[in-house]
């Protein structure tokens, strides 16, 4: 191979590479913008909010609007409802659905395979399908209108978590149970000692599965919620809409704030998010 | 049976007896409570009355349902399209691993995690006619913007746009089932002489038709839920140009009280997706190539 046909390949491949990046720059602008729009209006007066030409970066930059927003309603309370909703529940379908899971993954019984079938079967079934029985279920009981409906149902396993660590359990080599057993191991320290150790990373990405789908669900709350001190961040913030645009600065400072602790958990644990994706995609 | 043997089915059914309880009390007793409600005229303050299948005759006939059907439709079949092509490019371009992929995957999933009302209501600033970015945007190349969820024709449009930012999870899919290709096809193409497109469409394409199959379905699903984004930015108007088939079930659940219709409605719902997925396995038999001959299974 001479000279000029290596170099001439590199320099191709450096026009392909500087291709790529455009697009990828383009998309990323894209996929930023409403953000810093977002961002952008969080921050400037309101007479600033409705001008022609628009003002991209705010001047005077009014930090007043994240304080103002936040007590138009009581959103520490929200805020608080919701983190005592999202974390009981991302711990809840973590510890459950891993036992649940464990047990179809490493134990031998019999009807166990039709049991798994039930497992995929309740997958497939859409959520509108029960709404309404376990709301008449919940009224009876007392339930509506405390934070209870939408947080006991996770005592009792979500069947894609199930699923998902069910899967996850069965990629662990069988040996090491079959030698803990022989040292006489019971089923449940070979499940603390030997696989939750081993599977971390998949437990956190069901935690954080959870937490995230938790703290944007709206329609639970919508339904089973109506006093102001149950309400959770997501009816707040649905609550900031009624006063229509004039107070548009506030409401995106507020679901700002509201998006925070999703970004903060997404940035410090991406790994396993990206992992717990996969894993449920890799069924196909 | 050993001794063993029977503990250990023993531990099993402990282990899996939460899951138990809330397949009674939670995933099928309700599921069958919800069949039985759907035979019944029930607004929650009367006993229910037992109706027959005249839920399921009047839903036919229902002009609610028919339009919110129909919506979901156009809305599913503009979405699911546009944002499995949209999500697959995205994905072809991070698998070619430049620097700083990883920041790039960050920034494209990021409005996937947010999703909720904080977007529903970022989004209607968005497309606000006269103050939002998009219409800014569009004013900076010289169009005039339409009135998107004001105007009734534009309504859905503007939502299909919305749901275009929000593709993460496919993207993740589709890389992940790039990742898992086998180099030694590439190599082989290489070989015979193929050009970029040329394996791209009789490599890369085949042998990602699972997770197409797979992304295809799930979104088609999820698609027919859509209910916080229509709740949130137009409550179904201008009209009834937005009512979408979760959000009508919705209403006549809770804003209605129509327990025994909505109960009929989201059978209707299941039933639709049930079929859809059925539809597709046949399909898939056709189209979906699986490694090792298994074919026609997910």
């Amino acid at each position: 191979m001479s000279i000029l046909q290596l170099s001439g390949g590199s320099i191709l491949r450096l026009i392909r590479l500087f291709g790529i990046y455009l697009l990828l720059l383009f998309g990323a602008v894209l996929f930023t913008a409403p953000f810093l729009w977002m961002l952008s209006t969080s921050l400037k007066t309101p007479e600033l909010v409705f001008t022609h030409p628009p003002q991209f970066i705010p001047n005077p930059v009014q930090f007043r609007n994240y304080m103002e927003g936040w007590q138009r309603l009581p959103f520490t309370r929200f805020t608080l409802n919701t983190v005592i909703i999202t974390s009981h529940n991302a711990i809840m379908d973590t510890l459950v659905s891993a036992v649940v899971g464990f047990s179809f993954a490493r134990l031998r019984a019999p009807g166990k395979d039709y049991l798994f079938v039930l497992v995929l079967a309740t997958m497939m079934v859409p959520y509108e399908v029960t709404r309404v029985p376990l709301y008449i279920l919940f009224s009876r009981l007392g339930w509506v209108n405390t934070l209870l409906p939408l947080m006991i149902p996770t005592w009792f396993g979500w069947p894609f978590f199930i699923f998902l660590l069910r899967q996850f359990f069965t990629t662990i080599p069988f040996d090491l149970d079959d030698a803990a057993r022989m040292d006489g191991c019971h089923s449940f320290r070979i499940f603390v000692q030997i696989l939750i150790p081993l599977s971390k990373p998949a437990l956190a990405a069901v935690a954080i599965f959870s937490f995230v789908s938790n703290w944007n669900d709206f329609q639970g709350p919508l339904i089973y919620l109506s006093d102001l001190n149950q309400y959770t961040l997501a009816l707040g913030l649905r609550m900031m809409q009624g006063g229509r645009f004039i107070f548009i600065h506030q409401v995106m400072a507020v679901s700002i704030v509201s998006v925070l602790p999703l970004l903060l958990i997404f940035f410090s644990a991406q790994r396993y998010f990206i992992r717990g994706v996969t894993l449920s995609g890799i069924k196909a | 049976m050993t001794n063993r043997e029977r503990r250990e089915a023993l531990e099993f059914y402990l282990g899996i007896s939460p899951w138990l309880i809330g397949l009674v009390c939670f995933t099928g007793g309700p599921i069958l409570a919800s069949l039985a409600i759907s035979f019944t005229q029930w607004r929650l303050l009367s006993p229910p009355k037992w109706l027959g299948i005249q839920n399921y005759i009047d839903m036919f006939q229902d002009e609610g349902t028919r339009v919110s059907l129909g919506n979901t439709l156009f809305y599913t079949g503009l979405s699911v399209p546009l944002g499995l092509v949209t999500s697959l490019f995205v994905a072809l371009l991070l698998n070619q691993r430049a620097r700083g992929s990883t920041l790039f995957r960050t920034l494209f999933y990021l409005p996937t995690i947010t999703s909720g009302v904080a977007m529903a209501l970022l989004w209607l600033w968005l497309l606000n006619p006269e103050f939002g970015l998009i219409n800014l945007a569009l004013g900076l190349i010289g169009i005039k913007g339409p009135a998107w969820l004001q105007d009734p024709d534009w309504a859905k449009p503007a939502l299909v746009l919305m749901s275009l930012w929000t593709i993460g999870t496919s993207m993740v899919i589709f890389l992940a089932g790039l990742q898992g290709m086998p180099q030694h096809l590439y190599d082989a193409a290489k070989i015979d002489g193929a050009n970029q497109l040329r394996e791209f469409w009789h490599v890369t394409v085949p042998m990602l038709t699972p997770t197409i199959f797979f992304v295809m379905v799930t979104s088609i699903i999820a698609s027919f839920q859509t209910f916080t984004n229509v709740y949130v930015m137009t409550e179904g108007g201008p009209g009834w140009s937005t009512l979408m088939y979760g959000l009508y079930l919705y209403n006549n659940a809770f804003e209605y009280l129509r327990m025994g219709f909505a109960s009929a409605m989201a059978w209707g719902l299941f039933l639709v997706i049930l079929a859809l997925t059925i539809l597709q396995l046949l399909g898939a038999r056709r189209w979906v190539y699986y490694e090792g001959g298994i074919r026609g299974r997910i």
